[in-house]
């Protein structure tokens, strides 16, 4: 890509990081950690890869992105926002009673959700009837799920890889956020998730690893994701819990943790110094 | 009059499935390597293109037919009732309920009479744990042409619904000719104002043939097929309270959850009446053959006119 257009990208995910902590801060609660790790990938499938319009959500021929890692919906909710589907407003009242964005996504409430998603090894499976029902229309819309690391520990995830290869959903691509961290420690202490990509590959899937905070191993992956034929494709992500505040970066206690008055005001002026240099 | 024939409403299921997906191209089905036993397999033979076979994974199964259908199919999504509601309860719940999303589930070998194959395959909590479901339509035909209009009645329905299967061939007691199946609404099939036996699903012409038997024995009981067990039908309840004083319901399925407590959730709220609840005892079953097992529970005409008998009596 450009230089302009990776700057481009890198500053909006910064603006989708800082809005992610804006919603998280007021919420109260939330997932920052695993919402931050993500931020690029968000921010490069809603922004560069998807065929997708915030003014006909519902569009049938649309590509669809299934948050299989459903906490780390602000990520979600931000990429949206700036992308249009909704106001930024909505994100400052996240997780409130009687507002439209929910702690964990809803497709009823929420334009540009295309699955309620939040317990774990769920969103995958969707993600696999929807390809399955874009193969049966003839259709070529493209299906993009999010799985976290920790989250491929669920049986259900496996499950849905053998479907997916054993109807060669050619149309799905999986990516897996491996920041490496999940609630009770890093996902090598808790349940030792490796060989991760040898996984994938014995379920029938043609997979890549990258680095998934770098935006041209990001377009490389989701290119190279469309060339393949007959099988399902899937990306690990080697990616930084806490991705750009530098106090929760790695740090397993910021999975799901809001900041305090101070924490916030260290995290936005971080954020927003990173943006400014950029805009610089 | 109906034919006598017996067929299993797994298998009516299976028929009225192809019958739908003459008419609508939206229809898919998907089974968790049950097909054979299920009856989707009639549907399978008839349309391989719309059928998806998961394998035994009916997580994954439930969740891939709410993907389906956020794309605008209509997704039959069947195994036995034990792992399509049990072991896929959380799918269910979250990745169809929540979105309410245009999922049909189907629960067959339901209750005790899967018979030999023991407590382990013998689902007598599907009603239950469906029930808890926000906006899941809860259905149980008795016969083969109430699961054919029920199936049909499934699909026109835009909502996840869970239809209850029989493994055990039974005789048709509907007549074809005249019967008319509306969701939600439930079917008197025998007057009466000295008490009213409110049934579902497979023991519902069991329930008939002890209501008839008790007539000779000067007993008025009144019969009401519940087909659909959620929204239940609290028109026909309330006015069965009022003008029959008594009410026993009679299921094949823990009393626990089922249909007995949906009819006194109603009479308490509504017309309090004494409500007896006549079905599994909050007991797992063994093996054994189907018929043996409805006479050992008591659900055959004779143990329900017997334990009907003792009821009112008491």
């Amino acid at each position: 890509m450009e230089k302009t257009e990776l700057l481009e990208l890198q500053k909006t995910a910064c603006k989708v990081r800082l809005w992610t902590i804006e919603g998280v801060f007021n919420a109260k609660s939330g997932h920052p950690g695993g919402s931050l790790s993500a931020a690029d990938i968000m921010t490069y499938l809603y922004f560069r890869e998807m065929k997708i319009d915030p003014k006909d959500p519902k569009d049938p021929d649309r590509d669809r992105f299934v948050l299989s890692k459903g906490h780390c919906a602000p990520a979600l909710y931000a990429a949206l926002a700036l992308r249009g589907y909704f106001s930024t407003e909505e994100i400052k009242v996240l997780r409130h009673i009687g507002a439209m964005l929910q702690g964990h996504p809803d497709m009823k409430g929420t334009p540009g959700v295309d699955m309620s998603s939040g317990s774990l090894g769920q969103g995958i499976s969707a993600a696999c009837g929807m390809a399955l029902a874009g193969k049966l229309d003839g259709k070529d819309y493209r299906v993009y799920s999010m799985l976290g690391d920790g989250e491929c520990e669920e049986g259900q995830v496996w499950e849905a890889a053998m479907f997916a290869s054993h109807y060669k959903l050619d149309n799905l691509c999986a990516v897996v956020d491996y920041n490496g961290l999940q609630i009770d420690g890093t996902v090598k202490d808790v349940a030792g998730l490796e060989n991760l990509k040898g996984k994938f590959e014995a379920f029938g899937f043609e997979v890549t690893e990258i680095d998934g905070n770098d935006f041209e191993q990001i377009e490389a992956a989701f290119e190279k994701a469309k060339t393949v034929k007959g099988k399902p494709f899937a990306i690990i992500a080697k990616t930084v819990k806490g991705k750009g505040v530098s106090y929760m970066e790695n740090a397993v206690g910021w999975h799901g943790k809001a900041p305090n008055a101070d924490e916030y005001k260290i995290a936005m002026d971080e954020l927003n110094a990173q943006l400014n240099a950029m805009e610089a | 009059m109906a034919e006598t024939k017996k067929i299993a409403t797994r298998e009516s299921f299976g028929m009225a499935l192809c019958e739908l997906a003459k008419e609508h191209d939206d229809i898919v089905v998907l089974d968790a390597d049950l097909a054979a036993a299920t009856k989707t397999e009639i549907f399978k033979k008839a349309y391989p293109d719309r059928f998806f076979d998961c394998g035994i994974s009916e997580a994954n199964m439930i969740g891939a037919a709410a993907g389906l259908a956020t794309a605008g199919k209509v997704p039959f999504a069947a195994s036995f009732a034990m792992f399509s509601t049990g072991r896929a309860y959380e799918q269910i719940r979250n990745s169809v309920g929540y979105p309410h999303l245009n999922v049909k589930i189907a629960g067959s070998h339901a209750g005790i009479t899967v018979g030999e194959d023991g407590a382990t395959h013998q689902c007598c909590e599907d009603l239950a744990l469906m029930r808890t479901i926000p906006g899941m339509v809860v259905l149980n035909p008795a016969d083969h042409y109430e699961m054919v209009e029920a199936t049909k009645a499934a699909y026109a329905y835009n909502g996840p619904v869970y239809i209850r299967l029989g493994r055990l061939a039974i005789e048709s007691f509907n007549d074809p000719d005249t019967y008319k199946f509306e969701l939600g609404k439930g079917i008197t099939l025998e007057d009466g104002d000295d008490v009213t036996v409110i049934a579902t699903g497979l023991v519902v012409n069991e329930a008939l043939k002890a209501v008839r038997a008790l007539k000779d024995k000067g007993v008025n009981a009144r019969l009401i097929n519940m087909h659909t067990i959620k929204p239940i039908d609290k028109d026909i309840i309330v006015k069965a309270a009022k003008e029959t004083g008594r009410i026993i319901t009679v299921e094949e399925h823990n009393i626990i959850g089922g249909l007995g407590e949906a009819v006194a959730a109603v009479t308490a709220e509504l017309c309090p009446v004494k409500v007896n609840r006549i079905g599994i005892e909050d007991v797992y079953g063994h093996s054994g053959p189907a018929l043996g097992l409805l006479a050992e529970f008591g659900l055959d005409a004779e143990g329900l006119e017997k334990k009907i008998l003792s009821i009112i009596n008491d």
